[in-house]
């Protein structure tokens, strides 16, 4: 089916399948049950999810194929955020220009930048694309917010005011970010029994650009260009060696790379109307190349999982406190349930990073492959048991 | 003229921490071969030795004074650290005053256990894998030793204050005849380029004169030939990351009385720091240093009036600007060796 074969095609279908129904899967706790505070049904976290998915996929275009590491990924989500608000500023609430150019910013921005920095490889690469990225960040939070040039408002951030112009706005439309006059905050409730589920049109435009970018992404890994991609992560020398100049192909996926996370920027902005310089800064970065390792990098599905995973946990890990533990293990003895809440307390709430950085570690030390290794293994061990369970029931060892 | 020397001055203090910590980081990289993110933490890690041990000196019990009352009336409740009822006030005041110089017999000890036990349980699993996965897991070991110092110190920074003998400044141009009051320069930032030198050339000395650090230099130019011969270079190269630990530890130490310590210090220096030994060359312990000292005064130049004017913002770039340049002009950087880090 669209030129993708039957195991890439029921992993498409799935990812669709994720993404349209996540208001369902998000909120499998009636809200006023004690386990509602597990609920990521709400359009302000799906959202990000899904802008943070198609980050990490574009990321892992570039990391998870050519094997090039880049530390500077944030500066094109920047640049993508700061020309979707302009677009807001100047043209029109309508999303669709405002994405289209934050593409495109970001894609000349990253042509530029990956034109120079692709000169070098390995850790030079790392190093060279963090400079890059810390001097956007550097500009864009003082020097490109001065009176005489203002292009990024500084640390307020950059966002639109009443006396904007708006050349294209009409008073019929919504004066929000909107898609042809349909408000990306408005939000279906949906009520059944105990359960209430949201379906926000933000989220729905994210998720189907989430579907079609995961699509090109599949293509992209199937393709002789994305062959191309690989050889240059297994052996760069030897594809030399045969004729073959790999610089075009690490500069296209560094490209495509930085369109994705221009174009999560855009999203980003649409969503939420504001751009600051924070989100260039090098831990964002940082975050982008947790999410992909910790998902799987090189495997197509493991980016979205990573994203999801680490945005669900940031916001679900970092709102349970002290009074929710004490209730959890309230049916131990006192003295064992405080002593149990002080040995998880410094793990959660404020402490998440914490929790963040152990795991990662743990992920990059025994399960190099990410989330998607660990389920392949997990489930290697499963059916291995199976099978065993039926012929090895009467087989005695050997004595 | 003045300005120039003054912005020379300023640039030292600054040169003088990436000097170190570049040193350290290019100590680990020449020794071990692995790029260390957590190197930053390590910084840190050592402020916090110094904000530590003011803190345990000035561990105190309240008595209560009656002869005095306080603003509201009551008897007046006294403070007093326990060092001072031990010594007496003239001599734990003093131990209490000099407690940040005193963290660098603290922090040589902790550093080094620190480094060691990095080294033995974490980084010691990595040489065979690639740079990438070195990368990433010490950037992640690099957030949770970041976490954890919040988690005991707060996210505030910490006011860690220089003995009282070194507030105040110098005044060059009185002291060698020019106008008086135009070149000034804090004690301790000289103390801090002391400080540094001593350290760098003591570092350099240990390295050339000992039997051991000719050991060391001898595996870092061949380590297998020198396993063979029978010398347990694994672990030499541990000692080495622990003293490239206390190394960066020590500028961390001293540095607290320049800049009050808060949890991500480390990373600040850290991107810096790199910056700083691709600069250098990759390996080259003099690259290190000197391009430490050279961005470090480049970086105060270009934050002059004159420089900001001419081309806004220019000193929050330049460092990256000359890392630009530097690494597409020279790759191997200024003093780099040949065939290292080359593919």
């Amino acid at each position: 089916m669209m030129g993708l074969n039957k195991k890439d095609t029921s992993l498409f279908v799935v990812v669709i399948v994720l993404a349209l129904l996540a208001p369902f899967f998000l909120n499998p706790f009636p809200t006023d049950s004690s386990m509602a505070q597990f609920n990521a049904g709400y359009p302000d976290l799906m959202q990000r999810f899904v802008i943070f998915g198609i980050f990490a996929v574009g990321f892992n275009i570039l990391f998870g194929l050519t094997g090039y590491l880049s530390f500077g990924h944030a500066a094109f989500l920047g640049v993508g955020s700061y020309a979707a608000v302009w677009i807001f500023k100047l043209l029109t609430y309508n999303v669709l220009p405002a994405i289209m150019l934050s593409v495109i910013m970001a894609g000349i921005f990253a042509l530029l930048i990956g034109y120079v920095s692709l000169r070098r490889s390995g850790i030079y690469f790392s190093i060279l694309t963090l400079a890059f990225a810390q001097m956007s960040f550097a500009l864009a939070y003082s020097v490109l917010s001065n009176p005489k040039f203002n292009l990024t408002n500084g640390e307020t951030g950059l966002q639109v005011y009443a006396n904007d112009p708006q050349w294209l706005h009409r008073d019929s439309l919504p004066d929000l970010p909107h898609l042809f006059g349909l408000s990306m905050r408005s939000t279906y409730e949906m009520t059944v029994g105990g359960w209430s589920f949201s379906f926000n049109t933000g989220y729905y435009l994210c998720a189907v650009i989430l579907i079609l970018t995961f699509y090109l992404s599949i293509r992209l890994f199937r393709s002789p260009f994305g062959m191309m991609l690989r050889a240059v992560k297994s052996n760069q020398q030897r594809m030399n060696y045969t004729g073959l100049n790999s610089r075009p192909y690490t500069l296209a996926a560094f490209v495509i790379s930085g369109m994705y996370a221009g174009l999560a920027g855009g999203l980003l902005a649409a969503m939420d109307p504001l751009a600051g310089a924070e989100r260039m800064q090098w831990t964002a970065s940082g975050e982008v190349v947790l999410m992909t390792i910790l998902g799987g990098a090189g495997t197509l599905i493991g980016p979205i999982l990573g994203a999801g995973f680490i945005k669900y946990f940031e916001n679900i890990f970092s709102k349970i406190n002290d009074n929710i533990l004490h209730q959890w293990f309230a049916f131990m003895p006192d003295g064992i349930e405080d002593f149990i809440v002080a040995v998880i307390h410094p793990f959660i709430g404020k402490g998440w990073h914490l929790t963040l950085g152990l795991m990662f570690m743990m992920v990059v030390i025994f399960l190099p492959g990410g989330l998607v290794e660990g389920g392949q293994r997990l489930a290697r061990l499963l059916r291995r048991k199976k099978s065993d369970e039926s012929p090895s029931a009467d087989t005695k060892p050997a004595e | 003229m003045d300005a120039f020397i003054l912005q020379m001055l300023n640039g030292l203090d600054k040169g003088s921490a990436y000097a170190l910590i570049a040193l350290g980081l290019t100590l680990i990289f020449g020794t071990l071969g692995v790029v260390n993110f957590a190197h930053g933490a390590l910084f840190m890690i050592g402020a916090f030795c110094a904000v530590t041990l003011s803190k345990v000196l000035t561990i105190s019990y309240e008595t209560i004074d009656e002869t005095q009352k306080d603003f509201l009336g009551n008897p007046l409740k006294v403070e007093t650290p326990y060092i001072e009822s031990w010594f007496g006030p003239e001599v734990g005041g003093a131990i209490i005053d000099w407690s940040v110089p005193l963290a660098i017999l603290f922090a040589i000890p902790v550093m080094i256990a620190v480094g060691v036990i990095m080294e033995r349980g974490l980084i010691k699993h990595f040489y065979k894998r690639p740079h990438a996965d070195q990368i990433l897991v010490t950037f992640g070991l690099a957030i949770v030793l970041q976490e954890v110092i919040k988690y005991y110190f707060g996210a505030n920074p910490i006011p860690t204050p220089a003995p009282a003998m070194f507030k105040g400044s110098f005044d060059f141009g009185a002291a060698f005849g020019i106008d008086p009051n135009v070149i000034i320069y804090p004690y301790w930032r000289m103390m801090y380029f002391g400080f540094a030198l001593v350290v760098i050339s003591g570092i350099f000395a240990f390295l050339q004169f000992t039997t051991f650090g000719m050991v060391v230099r001898a595996g870092m130019a061949d380590r297998e030939t020198v396993g063979m011969l029978g010398i347990n270079i694994d672990k030499r190269f541990t000692i080495m990351f622990g003293i490239a630990a206390a190394v960066a530890g020590l500028a961390g130490v001293m540095y607290t009385p320049i800049n009050p310590p808060n949890y991500h210090m480390g990373m600040d220096f850290l991107v810096l720091s790199f910056v700083v030994v691709v600069v250098g060359g990759m390996g080259s312990l003099p690259g290190a240093v000197l391009a430490g000292f050279l961005l470090g005064i480049l970086e105060s130049f270009a934050s002059t009036t004159w420089a900001t004017t001419t081309i806004p913002g220019i000193n929050q770039i330049i460092i990256y600007l000359v890392a630009i340049v530097v690494l597409l002009t020279r790759p191997r950087g200024l003093l780099g060796r040949k065939g290292v880090m080359e593919d």
